[in-house]
């Protein structure tokens, strides 16, 4: 087998560029073409290889997506205890669900709130906060432990020692706010504070965004910079259009992640609900306690569970989540889409 | 943009392949029919049963222990017990057809989906061939245990409530019996709350918000004798004159605090299920309870001087001395591969008076059988005693299984927490009370 020629024909082939055939030889004559028939049998060897590369991948997908999709769909028209035949309803799981819920309302606008209010600002605290880290000088690997540390806290036992934390009678936090005369609010007891006092906590544990800003920050080429403030770029002009476009894709992925968390936002809303309520308990009773207090902290994927869950229809859960598909499927159209904005190549 | 012809015949069959497998695996997933059942029962049990319960901890030793029993009085008989198998698993494994013969659940709301789809198998013939008399477990137990006239479970002890009251409290405040009526629950209450300097509350008489501990719709029922659906399944709380008068009454004992006091009072209290329990504390003088709240303080408070009464009522409406019973139901499975072992289990557990008083004195709950309430080796102080007199009464109360999980009783509950607060046109709210329960009864079908 000879060497592969170093000429720029031959990256060119080799990049799949070249507009006519590469030389396999390397002897420079014209090559000789293959017949058709072996062509064929070579080509459909090499897709079998490829496809025998990816057939666990595909048999994954298969197996942990397409057939959960397709059975969720199927189910969302079906009547189902998960214990009998699906019945066959036709539309009135969706006719319910878009119509009919008396708890549908309260669950779409908390889990919007949350889209809209916690993703942001958890973004927003994590830039700033990887931005106060990229510039420390001393003590950098004691100050980026402090912030990333709370995100290794697991969500129950945070969110446990955030709502006795909050505790508007025995809480620290009030206890605090009382000696400066402020008297502080129910937090987790009061359907007003309770989603924004699950933003603090979501604060609290944004190590895990900020450690990836940090690290998209640190990667800015210095150079950029020096450059731009010799044309006397000011600091904000700077971060426009210096950083916020180099770490856009950064931010992009952020923002998509968030947001669906955001949409099947649950652990800590649930456990928050259930500690607050004074009422907490494993087993019987837990899904009666989701929303705490009132409906404040009830999510779509909440109800999606207690319907699911608590009161036998799979039917109606699987419509929930077929519609939490399309709309998480069209949300992350429109947020990559606003990201976008932000790149360099859009503003060409 | 249009795709080629090849691509979109291979999305079509892709598509139709993952939904045929979906079909295929939809058909298996449920589905097997119950062995027939003996005519005569076996004269000897052998082999090996296995047994799913929810217990963790010392409560599943309780178990093995009432097991233990049961293996003794079959010697040819292993019970592969199961601990820890909350409801959701229980349901899984039944539906995907694992080896489970007995399951005991803890939510009364599984009786009408494990009835109605033959997860549990059907009793009757059992009961029928060995002549079981059900006439000794209480009628509202009975009540609870079957869907639809389909008997496909058996109680394993009940939780029951009551009213517990600080009897230094009312020493202090001069009450020398604990209040039997509603009006009588009110005053008391108002007298024995006492306030902070800066108006807060410093201890509470009785806490009449319907999200404190064990305040809800069922455990507030028995003070009206209150009904749930009417015979068609649809609700009946909306158009009921007792119902009404009842949230009215707690509407405006919420109200002669002040809805944000009691609130913030409450928010700062510590947990029912732990030590820090405001009853236990001496923060709240009287709270509806249950049977299990005796075996907590004996262990968490043991010094704490209370006393135990029957929930009071509206006078005229509700019947003193009743109570709201709910508890542990268990069944045979519909995959059992041995049924027989499964019934005589579930008939020991259930029915055997030995059995039911070793799970009472161990898990201080209501055994749920009158031999059982009655035997002379139930261990029962003064204040057990009020719940096993009421759980006992004739007139004492349940509600009814549904398809859905009783999920009526949850929509019931959040409409109750908002109104409380925000209070408004009480018959407007309670028609579409009705309404959102009797829409949701089509997600549960026929």
């Amino acid at each position: 087998m000879s060497a592969p020629t170093r000429t720029a024909s031959g990256r060119e082939a080799r990049l799949g560029r070249s507009s006519r055939p590469a030389d396999p030889t390397g002897s420079g004559a014209a090559p000789t073409p293959a017949p058709p028939r072996r062509r064929r049998s070579a080509e459909s060897r090499r897709r079998l290889v490829a496809l025998g590369m990816l057939a666990p991948a595909l048999a994954g997908l298969a197996v942990f997506f397409a057939y959960p999709l397709v059975a969720s769909v199927f189910y969302s028209f079906t009547r189902y205890n998960q214990l009998q035949e699906p019945q066959f309803v036709g539309l009135l799981n969706y006719r319910f669900l878009f119509t009919q819920d008396p708890q549908i309302g309260p669950a779409v606008l908390n889990t919007i709130w949350f889209v809209v209010i916690l993703v942001p600002v958890r973004i927003v605290f994590g830039l700033l906060v990887a931005g106060l880290l990229s510039r420390a000088k001393t003590m950098t690997g004691f100050w980026r432990t402090l912030f990333y540390l709370p995100a290794l806290v697991p969500p129950v036992a945070s969110v446990v020692a955030f709502v006795f934390l909050f505790n508007p009678g025995t809480g620290p936090v009030n206890q605090i706010l009382r000696v400066f005369g402020i008297d502080g609010p129910l937090w987790f007891n009061d359907p007003s504070w309770s989603k924004p006092s699950l933003v603090i906590l979501g604060v609290w544990v944004m190590g895990d965004i900020m450690i990836i800003f940090l690290a998209s920050l640190l990667d800015v080429p210095r150079d950029l910079y020096e450059a731009a403030s010799l044309d006397g770029a000011t600091g904000m002009q700077q971060v426009r259009h210096i950083t916020l476009p180099t770490i856009s894709p950064v931010i992009g992925f952020a923002a998509v992640t968030g947001v669906i968390a955001a949409l099947q936002y649950f652990t800590e809303a649930a456990v928050a609900s259930s500690v607050a309520s004074g009422k907490a308990t494993i087993g019987g009773g837990t899904a009666a306690l989701l929303g705490y207090p009132g409906t404040s902290l009830l999510t779509y994927t909440e109800l999606l569970y207690q319907h699911g869950f608590a009161n036998f229809q799979f039917g109606y859960a699987s419509a929930m989540a077929v519609v939490l598909f399309v709309v998480t499927a069209v949300v992350l159209v429109f947020t990559l889409r606003r990201i976008s904005v932000f790149r360099p190549e859009a503003d060409q | 943009m249009s795709l080629p012809r090849p691509t979109i015949r291979r999305i079509v069959t892709a598509t139709a392949v993952a939904a045929t497998g979906a079909l295929v695996m939809a058909g298996c997933s449920s589905g097997s029919s119950a062995a027939s059942i003996d005519e005569s029962a076996p004269k000897e049990l052998k082999g090996t049963v296995s047994l799913w319960h929810f217990f963790t901890g010392r409560e599943a030793g309780v178990v093995k222990s009432a097991v233990d029993g049961f293996e003794k009085a079959n010697p040819g008989v292993t019970v592969d017990i199961h601990a820890g198998q909350d409801d959701e698993k229980l349901q899984k494994a039944i539906s995907s057809g694992q080896n489970i013969d007995v399951g005991l659940s803890y939510s009364t709301a599984i009786v009408g989906s494990f009835c109605s789809s033959g997860a549990f198998r059907d009793l009757s013939p059992y009961i029928k061939r060995d002549k079981v008399d059900l006439s000794d477990i209480p009628k509202a137990v009975q009540g609870y245990t079957a869907y639809k006239g389909k008997r496909c479970t058996l109680p394993a002890l009940a939780d029951v409530s009551a009213l517990m009251y600080n009897k230094a409290a009312f020493a202090k405040a001069g009450i020398t019996t604990p209040p039997k009526t509603l009006d009588e629950l009110k005053a008391d209450g108002l007298k024995l709350t006492t306030y902070n300097a800066d108006g807060s509350i410093k201890q509470l008489g009785f806490n009449p918000l319907i999200d404190f501990y064990e305040n809800s719709p069922e455990h507030f029922a028995p003070m009206i004798n209150g009904t749930w659906l009417d015979k068609q399944g649809n609700s009946e709380i909306g158009t009921s004159a007792a119902w009404k008068k009842l949230i009215t009454w707690q509407k405006g004992y919420v109200d002669a605090i002040g809805y944000d006091k009691l609130k913030a009072f409450t928010s700062g209290l510590g947990q029912e299920f732990a030590a820090d329990n405001a009853f236990q504390t001496g923060q709240v003088a009287m709270q509806i309870d249950g049977e299990y709240r005796t075996a907590f303080i004996k262990d968490q408070k043991p010094d704490l001087d209370y006393g135990t009464a029957p929930t009071p009522v509206l006078e005229g409406v509700g019947n003193y001395g009743s109570t709201y019973i709910a508890g542990n139901v268990a069944g045979v499975a519909k995959g059992s591969k041995n049924p027989e072992l499964a019934w005589a289990l579930l008939k020991y557990l259930s029915t055997n008076t030995d059995a039911q008083v070793t799970l009472g004195n161990g898990l201080k709950n209501i055994p749920t059988i009158t031999s059982a309430l009655q035997s002379p080796d139930l261990e029962v102080d003064a204040n057990y005693k009020t719940f096993v007199d009421v759980a006992g009464d004739p007139k004492t109360i349940t509600s009814p299984a549904t398809a859905d999980g009783a999920a009526y009783i949850g929509t019931f509950t959040k409409f109750w927490q908002a109104y409380q607060q925000n209070g408004g046109d009480l018959d407007a709210k309670l028609k579409k009370l009705d309404s959102d329960i009797d829409n949701a009864n089509q997600l549960a079908g026929p």
